[in-house]
């Protein structure tokens, strides 16, 4: 991305009160937070100007983002996440090479949701999810449903190994690609 | 009964999404762009309020994956679809899925759809309804002597065609009756031989047929109107090239004729939404049902520059149940305009030119209207079609618009990939063009005549 369009972007984010998926958070908001999406044009923003520190905290969450040495880490805990359903979903990162990803996952498999639709972590409402950090998948495992036109569409991991990081929330909607979960082989 | 329409989804890409995005826009609606992998980065994307991906590059994957896009309107919550054109926008299915799923599809219902999609069907309704059809034998041809009796009856001069295949085997062009019976039976043996079937029928015959199309605009009441014609005649290999608005070949009567058999047909199909008729019109002035369009066009901003509508606004006014709100005495047809569609071909050989744009600089000033979805930087896929913009022009007088249109693709700079801005140029300074002469042999002979002079235009304007 261009510095311009950056910039835009931001300017836009700002002006908006949200990035495209957002309902509309105002500017100065004390229950604003951060997407996915928003971290990204964060970190770029970041990068192209060549700023060193950046922190920003709100009843909802803490961002901070710390340059040392060329490798920008960035760091974004969401303190209260109330952002589920009324949410629609950020433009998928992970397969894109062009945008850094908030987290440190480049050695992590992804399980990618091939459907659009919204994610479900448990088989019911009142049932166990069927996975969590630390659970051990095989390729056959069922990692969670993705609703789509009332139809119940179960995930399998298709791969082998421990489940580090769970990217989508219960009940939020995802679209084709969108990262699910981290898998550590 | 008006339904709110506050969310609108774009089952499409490309310029006609971001066309669909400026008027949601200036309407408060808001939009959801769809897009497959390879268009993350596609303006539509960008401007649209929310955007989903629904699949791999693909079309098939993506934008008419059907499933995927209904799903995408319901985690979004849409009150409706716009298809645009092309993909999706004349499946009858995709239309009766949406009403099963209550989002709004913006266009007519679906069995309408059905109707006009079935070519043999839709010349049947459109006879019934009064519409002139193409005079021509509806079963094969048993005999010369049956064959004399027709072409009487559809009157000289007819063209002997194939019922099996195409490609000029088993055609020939007959213009008198005493030559009717051998050419009858060389097409016949032609035919036996191309397609292991002999069976030909006859037609009328234009010699110099030029493409003209009536736009229409319906709502759900019954009211309809026409908002003149447009002039679509540049073809090649019947793509268009170019089109134009009005046409120099239709006079105010003819345009009040072939409106009224439009409008009339709408209103005995239950047409509603915006739609197309297109026409062969011969030199005498008779014109001819080929097809209707039952979907926004690529060409409409020629009709919209010269009436002032905004088709796409009247298409979501008509879907969320409002009223026409125009009579036809409102309709007024002011000054000329041209549209040229720019593709990402080589302008010589026609072969696409996929690839990143690494300038992209449009022409302003009065009059100048610019379609587009592309921007400096980006990479034009090659999954999909190669229209990267449209170039409008519009102006008093046709003369105007040419010299206009000329000024402006000019000015137009585009760089990393090949266009078709240099055979537009071409195509602008011919003397049958600018008359206003010419039919839909024109591209045919024009192409024969300027390789050259295309070629030469293209490497002037290289860097």
């Amino acid at each position: 991305m261009s510095e311009t369009t950056a910039s835009t972007m931001a300017q836009e984010t700002e002006k908006s009160g949200g990035s495209k998926s957002n309902p509309a958070p105002k500017k100065g908001d004390p229950e604003r937070s951060f997407d996915m999406e928003e971290l990204r044009e964060l970190a770029d923003l970041f990068e192209e100007r060549g700023l060193t520190e950046f922190e920003f905290e709100n009843e909802n969450i803490r961002v901070r983002l710390s340059k040392m040495t060329g490798m920008p880490a960035q760091t974004a805990s969401p303190v209260a996440s109330n952002i589920a359903s009324s949410q629609t979903p950020a433009t998928a990162a992970t397969t894109d090479e062009s945008s850094p990803a908030p987290s440190p996952a480049s050695d992590l498999f992804k399980i990618t949701s091939p459907i659009v639709g919204t994610f479900y972590r448990s088989p019911g409402p009142d049932k166990d999810p069927y996975v969590s950090e630390g659970s051990k998948v095989s390729p056959e495992s069922v990692v969670c449903i993705v609703e789509a036109m009332k139809l119940m569409n179960e995930i399998q991991a298709e791969t082998t190994g421990e489940v580090v990081e769970i990217y989508a929330e219960n009940g939020q909607p995802v679209e084709f690609g969108q990262p699910l979960f981290g898998i550590r082989k | 009964m008006v339904r709110e329409i506050s969310k609108i989804l774009i089952a499409n890409r490309g310029e006609i999404a971001n066309r669909i995005i400026w008027t949601c826009k200036e309407m408060g609606i808001k939009t959801v762009a769809v897009h497959s992998e390879a268009d993350r980065e596609a303006l539509h994307v960008r401007y649209a309020d929310e955007a989903v991906c629904i699949g791999a590059p693909p079309s098939a994957q993506s934008y008419l994956n059907i499933p995927s896009i209904i799903s995408a309107a319901e985690i979004t919550n849409v009150d409706a679809i716009h298809p645009g054109y092309g993909f999706l926008a004349e499946s009858a299915t995709f239309a009766k899925i949406c009403e099963e799923c209550n989002i709004k599809f913006i266009g007519p219902s679906s069995e309408v759809i059905a109707m006009m999609g079935d070519k043999v069907e839709a010349r049947r309704t459109m006879q019934a309804a009064g519409v002139p059809i193409l005079p021509g034998s509806p079963d094969p041809i048993e005999s010369a002597d049956d064959a004399k009796k027709l072409a009487k009856q559809i009157g000289f001069p007819v063209i002997i065609k194939a019922a099996a295949g195409g490609g000029g085997r088993g055609m020939r062009i007959v213009r008198s009756e005493g030559e009717l019976e051998s050419n009858l039976e060389t097409a016949q043996a032609e035919a036996l031989a191309a397609f292991k079937n002999g069976a030909v029928y006859i037609e009328r015959y234009i010699e110099r047929p030029r493409h003209i199309e009536i736009q229409v605009l319906a709502d759900e009441h019954g009211n309809c109107i026409h908002l003149g014609e447009r002039e679509c005649t540049i073809q090649r290999r019947h793509q268009k090239l170019l089109e134009e608005a009005p046409s120099p070949a239709i006079t105010p009567e003819l345009r009040e004729k072939m409106g009224a058999v439009a409008v009339n047909a709408c209103k005995e199909i239950g047409y509603s939404s915006a739609g197309t008729f297109e026409f062969l019109l011969d030199e005498d002035g008779s014109f001819y049902f080929m097809e209707m369009n039952t979907r926004i066009q690529v060409e409409h901003p020629v009709t919209e520059m010269v009436t002032l509508a905004d088709i796409v606004r009247n298409q979501i006014r008509i879907a969320s149940g409002e009223d026409l709100q125009y009579q036809q005495s409102d309709v007024q047809i002011v000054g000329h305009s041209i549209e040229c569609r720019i593709n990402a071909e080589d302008p010589v050989k026609f072969t696409p030119s996929p690839g990143k744009i690494t300038a992209f600089n449009i022409p302003g000033g009065p009059g100048v209207r610019v379609d587009t979805a592309v921007y400096p930087g980006y990479t034009v896929p090659p999954y999909y079609d190669s229209m990267i913009a449209k170039l409008i022009v519009h102006a008093r007088t046709r003369e105007l618009a040419i010299a206009r249109m000329q000024r402006a693709l000019d000015m137009m700079v585009v760089e990393g990939i090949k266009t078709t801005i240099p055979l537009h140029k071409k195509i602008m300074a011919d003397p049958a063009f600018q008359r206003g002469d010419f039919s839909t042999k024109f591209m045919e002979e024009f192409l024969l005549n300027s390789d050259e002079n295309i070629a030469a235009a293209a490497v002037d304007k290289s860097p």
